[in-house]
């Protein structure tokens, strides 16, 4: 018999104190530093130069990081771009941002709506600015849910592999809300030795906390 | 195979999708200057479902459900008037666990943020989670809303994630619900864009210089039994541009390979569509994308409308909203003039309709596309006519 179940091959978690990257400590929040510079610190610790980072709101930050360290030393350049497809999940979707975006425009007195933060109040932006750093084409979907449900995530992307639409995907959870941030990303693919299951994805979601 | 059993339109034109066609056929439009200084300093032009046609649906309908007497906002309103006359027009049980919901929408219940309406309803209440919540309880439905939140092209998403449930047996229905409001957030945000046009939007238009805002609820059914209807869904797909988050890539390319996905479902081939219903936001950007993805698949000469000069952009909604017309006009044989457009604005020669008229049509394409770089599309046909 064929196996054409996908497989997940590498994991990455982000909380307030700690990176895991399959589970293992990778950065750990050793100075207590606050969210914002803590994100910073991962972005220095991974070594990457990528300007746009600093342009993007705190919870796009978050996932683009996750799927950073995520993707580091994966080879996706042996897939087609349009086949990698992003399925990402969360609780309160934007919720910080468009407190952002409503305290700009609370009074025509003091009446300052941005553009640069408006367009972050979606939270398929940050799949946006994942696929622009990483050229992928693939399926988009963002799901929100009240707590981590991992068979969302994964029935979505076993169907877009079993029809075709989609060979690899990129899945997970980044929520951010005011004090508390949470991202976990997994690659499945048809490589890996952990079967791309709601409970196997669940196992792992549970890692961090 | 999905069928199409049901739809629904809450909007400015009407309350469901026939009283939304009749406009469309005579030619009205409704987006016209809202003056309201809780959403806007200055006069702006959109579409605006009005607050007591909304209430007197509501109020008949709030007593048929016994399943929870909570209050509700405008925006679960509009969803739940428009839901329920689409689920009138079916024998589907809503309160079966083979009965799935799929919400789509951007914001939800966003005007809640604003600070005089912050005490109104519990802090939650925003959470787009919670607005799916609050829709199956009020249905009695009992499975878990599932909330798709992806910019403009969250309704065809919606459409499509439908048809893979369905698809895989694990429910034999699904309502697909979408809405969002014209709030002061919304508005605000497109304004701080220069994206909102001065006079009624007009899209693929010389003269275009943006988009307008609608208001709107709307409502699409699918099911693996047909329920006497003949239009099936053949396929879908998205893609990502990876080119830009506010701005569509110059070539297309995620539009194009979005139709392509969709195509290769349906197992056709571009020449096998006989209408298309566009993106069509008016935007300078925008359009000339649609025109460029268009003409990569040699669609040229197959006739094309956007709705939004008559019901404005309705975000979360448009996908839904667009294909309960596009059903519309299959079921009618009937295209639809695109309002708004006279003279040709965009770089490729592409057959956008000027005259409303009846001909047979037989297999659409819906497209979609949005911020973060986001692309959709779907293409339905009628049974029979299956290529």
């Amino acid at each position: 018999m064929i196996n054409n179940s996908l497989k997940i091959s590498k994991y990455c978690h982000i909380s307030s104190d700690r990176v895991l990257v399959n589970g293992k400590p990778f950065i750990e929040n050793i100075n207590g530093l606050d969210n914002k510079s803590f994100l910073k610190h991962i972005y220095k610790s991974i070594e990457i130069a990528y300007s746009k980072f600093f342009k993007m709101d705190e919870i796009s930050k978050l996932g683009f990081l996750a799927v950073e360290i995520l993707l580091k030393d994966i080879n996706l350049s042996v897939y087609n771009s349009e086949d990698v497809s992003i399925v990402l999940s969360n609780s309160d979707s934007t919720i910080d941002t468009d407190y952002n975006h409503q305290n700009t425009i609370n009074d025509y007195e003091n009446f300052f709506p941005s553009p640069s933060i408006f367009v972050y109040t979606l939270p398929n932006i940050m799949i946006g600015e994942i696929s622009i750093r990483n050229g992928i084409k693939g399926e988009n979907s963002f799901f929100i849910v009240e707590k981590f449900n991992a068979e969302i995530v994964v029935d979505h992307i076993n169907s877009l592999f079993l029809t075709g639409k989609a060979e690899v995907g990129i899945g997970g959870w980044v929520n951010f809300h005011q004090e508390k941030y949470e991202a976990f990303i997994y690659l499945a693919s048809k490589n890996g030795n952990i079967n791309h299951s709601a409970s196997e994805v669940n196992k792992l979601f549970n890692l961090i906390t | 195979m999905v069928f199409f059993v049901a739809d629904n339109i809450v909007s400015s034109l009407g309350m469901s999708t026939k009283q939304n066609f009749k406009s469309l056929l005579n030619g009205n439009t409704g987006i016209s200057v809202v003056e309201n200084n809780d959403i806007y300093n200055e006069p702006f032009q959109a579409s605006m479902i009005n607050d007591n046609v909304l209430e007197e649906h509501y109020n008949l309908i709030s007593k048929k459900y016994p399943y929870s007497n909570i209050k509700h906002t405008r925006l679960e309103k509009m969803l739940i008037v428009s839901v329920d006359e689409a689920l009138s027009k079916t024998n589907i049980d809503i309160t079966s666990h083979k009965t799935g919901i799929i919400l789509s929408t951007t914001k939800g219940n966003i005007n809640l943020l604003e600070p005089d309406k912050r005490n109104s309803f519990a802090t939650n209440r925003v959470s787009l989670w919670k607005l799916g919540e609050v829709i199956k309880k009020f249905f009695g439905n009992p499975n878990m809303t599932i909330v798709i939140s992806n910019a403009c092209i969250s309704g065809v998403l919606a459409i499509n994630k439908a048809a893979m449930m369905i698809q895989s047996e694990k429910y034999d229905n699904v309502v697909v619900t979408g809405a969002d409001l014209v709030s002061r957030f919304v508005v605000s945000g497109f304004m701080s864009f220069m994206s909102l046009s001065s006079d009624p939007c007009r899209p693929f238009d010389k003269e275009r210089n943006g988009l307008s805002l609608g208001e709107a609820a709307s409502t699409i059914i699918l099911s693996s039994d047909p329920n006497g209807n003949s239009i099936r869904y053949r396929g879908g797909g998205s893609a990502n541009d990876a080119n830009h988050i506010s701005g569509p890539s110059r070539t297309g390319e995620g539009s194009f390979i979005a139709i392509n996905k969709a195509l290769i479902e349906a197992g056709i081939t571009s020449s096998d569509i006989d209408h298309i219903s566009s993106h069509g936001t008016a935007t300078p950007y925008n359009d000339e994308m649609e025109s460029v993805a268009i003409d990569r698949h040699n669609l040229n000469k197959v006739p094309v409308n956007s709705i939004k000069g008559y019901l404005g952009h309705t975000l979360g909604a448009a996908g839904l909203v667009e294909t309960s017309i596009l059903l519309e006009e299959m079921r009618m044989n009937t295209l639809i003039k695109s309002a708004g457009f006279e003279n040709l604005g965009v770089s490729k020669d592409i057959s956008v309709i000027t005259q409303t008229q009846e001909t047979e049509i037989t297999t659409c394409l819906k497209m979609a596309s949005g911020f973060g770089g986001s692309n959709a599309s779907l293409i339905i046909s009628k049974v029979g006519n299956d290529k």
